[in-house]
């Protein structure tokens, strides 16, 4: 067993304890930062494959964009987690059946398969970084712009569908917050005089 | 290293014009929304000028083989450019009264459009895919735009859960026939499939989910349940984009998955378009007999005549598909009328969906019976407007290829469907109307809807040039 395999099973190891705390721990905000952990180590296992484009991509894109979110929803939406936990046994059955599906699955396509195990990995070519960077912004310009521009629809289409008009919103205008004049603010009254002792 | 952007002018046209009025609209107030209106005319008419100046009569394929730029693709581009403009000319004042004449509209559309003439011109599974969900999720927006009404969000919803299910339908096939073959580029896998000795299993399933996305597109039986409600529900000036310019999309999703890609698979393609046009053409027929509503009519007449473009494109030779080819722009003009009497009709707080509503239209105003009337003749295929012509070259196809049967079918149902589109006619004429204010429209509408109906008896009586344009594109594109 050479260092990349011990570290792999490490990665391995902490991977599989995260995930089943995700599941098994009371908190919900403690569940997200487990996932979080799962995700750090999932990188660390795609460093090992030496895909290390992707291993950055997941901790930015799903540990400090995604993971957020959740975290937001979570603490921002009234759950109540306990009502939901009290059914957990009640699933147990369900989620065994499709794991032990799963499993099975995977463990006849890695028997299966004359591709897993020993052929050798493709040498590295480059840093996948530029290779995939190539492909996205040479090859697949189009079709990558294709897809900025479907994003870009589904904002528009979202916005017209629920904006309700900007009449009742409060804003400011910082234009008319200078242009503001004493003749606006302050108002003279001419009140009569009071003498004392009247 | 150069790259050739000339065959992608008219997409980025239509995306920087699309742009343009999205940011133009920022700055308008409701007094001067027809300025983006104006800009989304002006960018059609750009990008069509575009198409004819990088005219090509060679196949280019660019953009690292993900399009390519044939005839056909400029003949369909410059159609659903043309449809599209008729759309927002006739439907702008129903628009306007109905709070749609807003920048989001145009926007969406071109959005739409573009999404079009990017599955137009694709040469890649990836970017057929991407103009399908492009127009498909402009198209979604665009029913429901009409908000606190119940039946735009019910057909948009509806329209949508089974367009993604569709969407699903074909990414599933493709992934199949990618496993097949080994590539996504529509002419590799031609070649791929032509030279056979690949996972013939695997083809073939694939075939059969792409073909079930195409009948669902198209909306033929038994893929059309989405067509009925959403036509009925969205609101009219959107059912008539809907039921035009998409059409020549769904048409270039058949010609270059079908007629492209699996050419080589013809025989097994032929089958199932024959089970998919007897089931439209019948049941279309015989359904739309039933409705009572104009909307759904036309909608159950749009599936039976989705059936018989799939009719002349089953024939797989260059008659059949110059046919089918021929057909869709005969329906997509003639749709183009009748859903554009129903948006005339339609004033402030009334649709004029219904059958009864066209009761005596010939005593409110003869003309505008007329033109309906023509557009029903070309709906049922009688002489001597162009649906004549389109009917009589797709059975032609269909008896050269050999499926006489299927013809004798096609005539049977044509000879039930022209019952209700006679029965409208009757309508017209014989009866008394119910409903006798008077007709109002923009004169732009008047002029150009007048005119769009006498193309229907134009092309209807000289039907040759365009017939041979179907041929002759088809063929310097390389289909055979």
């Amino acid at each position: 067993m050479n260092f990349q395999t011990f570290i792999f099973y490490v990665f391995a190891a902490i991977l599989i304890f995260a995930a089943l705390r995700v599941v098994t721990t009371r908190n919900p905000v403690h569940a997200a930062l487990w996932l979080v952990l799962c995700f750090f180590t999932a990188a660390g296992i795609w460093l090992l494959l030496q895909a290390e484009f992707l291993a950055i991509v997941l901790v930015l894109v799903y540990v400090g964009a995604v993971m957020v979110l959740f975290l937001f929803v979570v603490m921002m939406l009234d759950v109540n987690f306990d009502s939901l936990r009290s059914k957990f046994r009640s699933y147990v059955p369900v989620g065994a059946t499709v794991g032990a599906l799963v499993l099975l699955e995977m463990a006849l396509v890695v028997i299966g398969s004359s591709v897993a195990g020993d052929a050798a990995p493709p040498a590295p070519v480059g840093r996948n970084t530029k290779a995939l960077g190539r492909l996205i912004y040479v090859d697949y310009v189009y079709a990558f712009e294709i897809a900025a521009v479907v994003l870009l629809v589904a904002i528009i289409a979202a916005i017209a569908l629920t904006h309700r008009g900007r009449r009742e919103s409060k804003y400011q205008d910082p234009g008319r917050q200078v242009k503001v004049r004493r003749q606006d603010r302050v108002r003279l009254l001419d009140l009569p005089a009071e003498t004392k002792g009247e | 290293m150069t790259v050739n952007l000339l065959p992608i002018l008219p997409e980025i046209v239509v995306l920087i014009g699309a742009s343009v009025v999205l940011l133009v609209d920022l700055f308008l107030d409701d007094d001067r929304r027809h300025i983006g209106y104006w800009l989304a005319q002006s960018t059609l008419l750009v990008a069509a000028w575009a198409t004819l100046r990088t005219l090509d009569i060679d196949v280019v394929r660019v953009m690292h083989d993900l399009v390519v730029d044939d005839l056909v693709a400029d003949l369909l581009r410059l159609c659903s450019f043309a449809a599209v403009s008729l759309v927002l000319f006739y439907s702008r004042s129903y628009l306007a009264l109905r709070g749609l004449f807003r920048g989001e509209t145009f926007v969406l559309i071109l959005f739409a459009l573009l999404g079009m003439q990017v599955l137009i011109t694709a040469n890649s599974f990836l970017t057929l895919y991407l103009g399908l969900e492009l127009m498909s999720l402009a198209l979604y927006a665009l029913v429901a735009m009409q908000r606190g009404e119940r039946a735009p969000a019910e057909a948009a919803m509806k329209y949508f859960v089974l367009g993604a299910l569709a969407s699903g339908f074909l990414l599933y096939g493709m992934s199949m026939i990618y496993g097949a073959t080994g590539t996504l580029e529509i002419d590799r896998v031609s070649r791929a499939v032509l030279a056979g000795g690949e996972n013939e299993i695997l083809l073939i399933f694939g075939l059969v989910f792409v073909v079930s996305a195409i009948a669902f597109k198209l909306g033929a039986v038994p893929y059309h349940m989405w067509v009925p409600d959403v036509y009925h529900g969205a609101p009219t000036a959107i059912t008539l984009l809907i039921g035009t310019a998409p059409e020549f999309a769904a048409f270039a999703m058949l010609l270059r998955l079908l007629g492209g890609a699996l050419v080589g698979a013809e025989v097994d393609w032929q089958g199932m378009l024959v089970v998919l046009s007897v089931l439209s053409v019948t049941l279309g027929h015989v359904v739309a007999i039933a409705q009572v509503n104009l909307k759904r009519m036309l909608a159950y007449s749009n599936i039976a005549n989705m059936g018989y473009v799939l009719m002349g494109f089953l024939a797989a030779d260059v008659t059949g598909y110059s046919a089918a080819m021929f057909y869709m722009v005969a329906y997509v003009l003639t749709s183009l009328v009748s859903f554009g009497m129903i948006v005339l009709l339609s004033r402030r707080g009334f649709e004029a969906d219904l059958l009864d509503d066209l009761r005596g239209l010939n005593t409110r105003s003869p003309w505008w019976a007329f033109v309906m009337l023509l557009a029903m003749f070309s709906l049922a295929g009688m002489p001597p407007t162009i649906g004549f012509y389109a009917k009589l070259l797709v059975l032609q196809a269909a008896v050269k290829a050999g499926f006489v049967w299927l013809a004798v079918v096609g005539v049977i149902a044509a000879l039930i469907g022209a019952f209700y589109y006679l029965r409208v006619v009757k309508l017209m004429y014989f009866d008394e109307p119910v409903d006798r204010s008077p007709i109002e429209a923009r004169a732009d509408t008047r002029v150009l809807l007048s005119a769009n109906a006498l193309a229907l008896l134009l092309f209807g009586i000289l039907p040759q040039p365009l017939m041979g344009l179907c041929a002759v594109v088809l063929v310097q594109s390389q289909f055979f």
